[in-house]
């Protein structure tokens, strides 16, 4: 095993070491999957509630071209915040994507060597597929895979996507989302994501998780649970959902699209007011997954019309 | 003889899929063996996360030589007609046809077509892909560059590679050589995931396990279960612990691992004020892990069992600590969902509404969270309405119910407000599984009335048909409530059981409440309960909510009231609420529950071993009380026992040659010919002394059996026909029934109709079978 015993990154400085570095973690990550071919992208610059949405996955995923990706993706849970004050759940945290299309024949390999570049020894953790079959309701997407845990923790999940929009993948996809705070936490040996130690460097030079981010936890959860003006949000859900479909109509140009990421864009939006009115609580079970089929029926419309675009394999 | 060996080398396969696939795999291959004329010893399989395995013994090498006679046209038949023979007998000229001769048809011709039997190792290499490319994988999925394509090859995770031989023992078995989506077949397999990554070149089933076993793979799930369970025990005893045996997880455990090695974990002490089920449900839900408890007071420990994959090089410290890291912030998250569940509200001001409507008590934390599930307005099912409108439903059934089944109607309905209480608390938002468990745990620590307590827990009971039924009178009366409230409603909107579709498992419900009236004697009068009931709930979904239109005219049919009518909705409702059985709808609605459950209780019946005929014959045509279930089981026992008696199985005789007597003489004579008592004097005066004999005991019994089936005597009714056996033996066998004088023939068929009609007292015989 140990096949990256001789990885160049780790421990050659505390700021870059990803058991005692926050930063050090997410950089490792991409740096392992640059070497191995990965384009490294930047997060999407949208509220979105997991890489999935990133149009470097969600639209890039359909169609037959191939495609490797790797990116960290600040993702958004309205309903998840605890004002800071729960050790494990925050409503913005990091997620690390990667998306290989069609999947090699070797990503458990793979991954499993990932988790040995961020320091995790095979032979002194027990690491283990559990089965998980993942869904998003409001992408319309489905596939196989797992948990990964390491030592009873789930620290990734592993899939398989066998349909996104609502469409069948040829080919399929392998997507790995390492939820990055629950592992660093696991690496650094700390129990509150707040305790993390963001940039690796100790006494005064040290910043903190909590230094970063705690001030933003109470103030979203007070916007995502008090404050948010509901009436605007269901405004906005509404003309976000009626901009999608009319861009998705003018960007009708024959056997072609021209117009499908700024539709797309908008989908997000929809999900995202949908994700607020959510967690304040004003939309009654019934209405809830009305909802999600709504924003479901953007997002496959966006998949379809990808199709019909260079990157959707379009000649 | 030689054995296959055959493996399927792949990716995680789900633990709780396993052990079905082995099955299906040993099953496949050995069935389409087998259909070859291919017959084998033995065959088992094996099934770990990253392979299914088969070995099948005592294969022959080929399957034996087939010999096939077909037989063709007539020798001179028509130019066309041996063509065709020829062409499907695969022969090229008649030379090569035996003749056959035959002193009636003529001589014709016969093809003798000798197939030599197929080599078993050619059968395997057709079979084994056949096999993989149609699995019956639960869910399945397509990976890789090949999915590109659209049949790519379709398994439950990717599959990487397979091994396939197959010889004699004394020799080197070869490799069975197909390719399935690019896999190629060989006799290579691997070791464990992390201790033996490697290619192992196999020969043979016996080298293999060996082979497998050193490189720490246990292939048998079974031997993996024991070897778990064992050092389970093992280390539990060393603490001066128990384990608790969990059937269900060790299963699933033992399909997590290649290499099973338990190892003990601990938390802190202070999490044991968590109610020990939460516990169990935390530590076995989301790790997989086995707890335990104290021999001596039955207590749980703050200890638990963990199964890891590795033989770690620390001795499993880091994979313990990992374990207890995760475990300890799992039981954080349920001590705080436990406090926060027995502390108040924040927003209680805003719930004073919703409590008013159900007559809680915002002071006590359960009562809260009633509250809150009302104000919620949480939707139990879109037609039927919410959580808290059932509620108050069950609530007032529970208390009308209350005093038949002899519990205190106070206690009922407070116990049904709060049944559901539960759901909106953290705790069952976490684990729905505790639901009902932790409703009893809030109502005990708020001082509820035990028997309270006892319902919330109890009230979902049965749940199937080994589930304990409850018989605190206040859990029956509720758990009563909740399934007819439950029947009735689906019942009302039209959506009833169809073949096997039962979304909201109504047969269970029916069989509930089945169970809960006879298993505790109760006396119910199941119809005009659920008369009046349908007929307030179509009352309140009339006047609440926009049905369907098609359902609303369904309630308006066969009523005199036009739905275009102004208050045409609230008359109707005014009246299903009044006189449901006004209403064809409900009425008919309400007989259609009281056949499914009639329905339901022929299954049970059946299930359990009884005559299921004899529900029939109970409730045939004229068997009063069949809408009471206690009294029809308690009939369909007193009937299957005088069935079994020699003047049981005597008067059914009699009855059954009464009836086709009178069956094919009313043919003649139109039915009801003989309707009415026979003529005394007539028998009297030109009668033979069985006819007599018959009469009198006939008018004897029938009162007697009568009045003791009034009486709900039904050991009485049967002993009162028991009585008439002597006479109708008598009576068969002296008389004729159809004498030659009209007036004699019509008086005795009257005597075979009285028999009838006093049998029918009792039961319709006519539907017993034998």
């Amino acid at each position: 095993m140990s096949v990256l015993a001789s990885h160049p990154v780790a421990a050659t400085s505390p700021a870059m070491d990803p058991t005692r570095s926050f930063q050090g973690l997410l950089l490792t990550l991409q740096r392992f999957w640059a070497e191995r071919g990965c384009v490294i992208l930047q997060p999407y610059d949208m509220e979105v509630g997991a890489g999935t949405s990133h149009p470097g996955t969600m639209l890039r995923s359909l169609g037959p071209k191939p495609w490797n990706a790797a990116y960290v993706q600040p993702s958004r849970r309205p309903k998840d915040g605890r004002y800071g004050e729960n050790p494990n759940r925050l409503q913005h945290y990091y997620q690390f994507q990667v998306i290989l299309k069609p999947n090699p024949p070797n990503l458990q390999e793979l991954y499993l060597q990932s988790l040995e570049a961020i320091g995790i020894d095979m032979l002194l953790h027990d690491i283990r597929f559990v089965e998980d079959d993942w869904e998003n309701p409001t992408l319309g997407a489905w596939g196989l895979g797992w948990e990964c845990w390491c030592d009873g923790m789930e620290v990734s999940q592993f899939t398989y996507f066998q349909q996104v929009a609502g469409i069948e993948c040829a080919p399929v996809s392998g997507e790995l989302t390492y939820g990055l705070e629950r592992l660093a936490c696991y690496l650094q040996n700390v129990e509150s994501i707040m305790e993390l130690n963001f940039n690796g460097l100790e006494g005064d030079a040290k910043v903190t998780y909590r230094d970063v981010f705690l001030q933003a936890e109470q103030e979203y959860s007070r916007y995502n649970f008090e404050h948010a003006d509901t009436a605007a949000l269901f405004r906005r859900f509404a003309e976000a959902e009626t901009e999608c479909r009319a861009l998705l109509e003018k960007g009708e140009s024959g056997e072609r699209h021209l117009m499908v990421q700024p539709a797309y864009d908008q989908c997000l939006k929809a999900g995202h007011s949908f994700n607020l009115l959510d967690a304040r609580g004003v939309i009654s079970v019934t209405e809830r997954q009305s909802y999600i089929l709504r924003v479901r029926e953007l997002a496959k419309a966006c998949g379809a019309a990808w199709l019909k675009t260079a990157g959707g394999g379009a000649n | 003889m030689p054995d296959l060996l055959l493996e399927l080398f792949s990716e995680e396969i789900p633990a709780r899929m396993q052990r079905k696939a082995a099955d299906d795999l040993r099953k496949l291959v050995t069935d389409a063996l087998v259909e070859r004329g291919l017959v084998y010893e033995g065959a088992k399989a094996f099934a770990t996360p990253r392979r299914l395995t088969l070995h099948i013994a005592g294969l022959p090498v080929r399957g034996s030589d087939i010999r096939e006679e077909r037989k063709g046209p007539r020798v001179g038949a028509p130019e066309a007609a041996v063509q065709g023979f020829l062409k499907a007998s695969g022969l090229t000229s008649l030379d090569q046809a035996t003749i056959a001769s035959d002193p009636k048809k003529g001589d014709s011709y016969i093809a003798v077509i000798e197939k030599p039997g197929q080599e078993t190792i050619a059968a395997i290499a057709e079979i084994v892909p056949s096999v993989i490319r149609a699995f019956p994988w639960p869910k399945s999925m397509r990976w890789g560059k090949a999915s590109a394509a659209g049949a790519s090859l379709r398994w439950v995770r990717p599959l990487h590679s397979i091994l396939c031989t197959f010889g004699a023992e004394t020799e080197e078995p070869e490799v069975v050589s197909f390719e399935v989506d690019g896999i190629v077949s060989a006799n290579i397999t691997y070791g464990h995931r992390f201790h033996a990554p490697g290619a192992i070149t196999v020969r043979r089933f016996d080298d293999y396990v060996a082979a497998l076993e050193k490189a720490r793979v246990v292939l048998d799930a079974d031997r993996r279960k024991e070897i778990i369970l064992a050092d389970a025990k093992t280390l539990a005893f060393a603490q001066g612990l128990e384990l608790v045996e969990d059937e269900g997880l060790l299963e699933e455990v033992a399909g997590l691992v290649e290499w099973p090695v338990v190892l003990m974990g601990s938390f802190e002490e202070r999490f044991l004020e968590i109610p020990a089920e939460t516990i169990r449900a935390t530590i076995r839900a989301n790790q997989k892990c086995f707890v335990l408890r104290n021999p001596a007071t039955g207590a749980l420990a703050n200890r638990f069992l963990l199964t890891s994959n590795l033989i770690a090089s620390d001795g499993g410290a880091a994979i313990t600590a990992g374990n207890e890291r995760v475990v300890r912030a799992r039981l954080s998250d349920a001590a705080y969902f436990f406090a926060t569940d027995k502390g108040n509200l924040p927003d209680l001001d805003t719930l004073t509404d919703s409590a008013d409507k159900l007559g809680l008590d915002l002071s006590k934390p359960l009562d809260q969270r009633m509250a809150k599930l009302v104000k919620l307005g949480v939707v139990f099912h879109a037609k039927l309405g919410t959580q808290g409108e059932r509620v108050q439903r069950i609530a007032a059934l529970a208390r009308e119910l209350a005093p038949i089944i002899g519990a205190d109607p106070d206690l009922a309905e407070r116990a049904a407000k709060l049944a559901k209480a539960d759901l909106p608390t953290e705790m069952v938002g976490e684990f729905p599984e505790l639901q009902g468990l932790m409703g009893r745990e809030y109502a005990e620590l708020q001082g509820e009335h035990p028997s309270v307590c006892a319902a919330i827990e109890e009230h979902y009971k049965p749940l199937g048909p080994s589930d304990r039924v409850p018989t605190d009178p206040v859990s029956v009366a509720v758990a009563l409530a909740d399934k007819l409230d439950t029947l009735v409603g689906f019942w009302a909107i039209d959506e009833k059981p169809t073949g096997s579709k039962d979304p909201y498992a109504l047969r269970r419900a029916a069989l509930g409440v089945i169970r809960l009236l006879v298993e505790n004697g109760v006396r119910l009068g199941l119809l005009a309960n659920s008369l009046n009931l349908y007929g307030s709930l179509v009352s309140s979904l009339i006047s609440k909510r926009n049905m369907s239109y098609e359902l609303e005219l369904k309630w308006f049919e066969g009523t005199d009231l036009d739905p275009k009518m102004t208050f045409a909705k609230e008359i109707l409702a005014k009246l299903a609420r009044e006189s449901p059985d006004e209403v064809p709808a409900i009425y008919e609605g309400a007989h259609s529950l009281l056949s499914f459950f009639h329905d339901r209780l022929k299954v049970m019946l059946r299930d359990q071993g009884a005559r299921h005929d004899l529900v029939d014959a109970v409730l045939g045509e004229g068997a009063s009380g069949s809408d009471d279930l206690l009294l029809i089981t308690r009939r369909v026992a007193a009937l299957g026992r005088f069935l079994e008696t020699d003047d049981g199985k005597s008067l059914l005789a009699g009855y059954k040659r009464a009836a086709n007597i009178l069956r094919a003489e009313e043919k003649k004579d139109g039915e009801g010919a003989f309707a009415g008592v026979a003529d005394l004097q007539l028998i009297a005066a030109a009668g033979l002394i069985e006819e007599k004999a018959l009469a009198v005991a006939l008018a004897q019994a029938t009162p007697k059996a009568e009045s003791a089936v009034a009486a709900e005597d039904y050991e009485g009714a049967m002993s009162a026909l028991a009585e008439l056996r002597p006479a109708v033996d008598a009576f068969f066998d002296k008389v004729t029934v159809n004498d030659p004088d009209p007036a004699l023939r019509t008086n005795r068929l009257k005597l075979l109709n009285q028999l009838r009609a006093a049998t029918l007292a009792v039961a319709d015989f006519g539907r017993i079978a034998g």
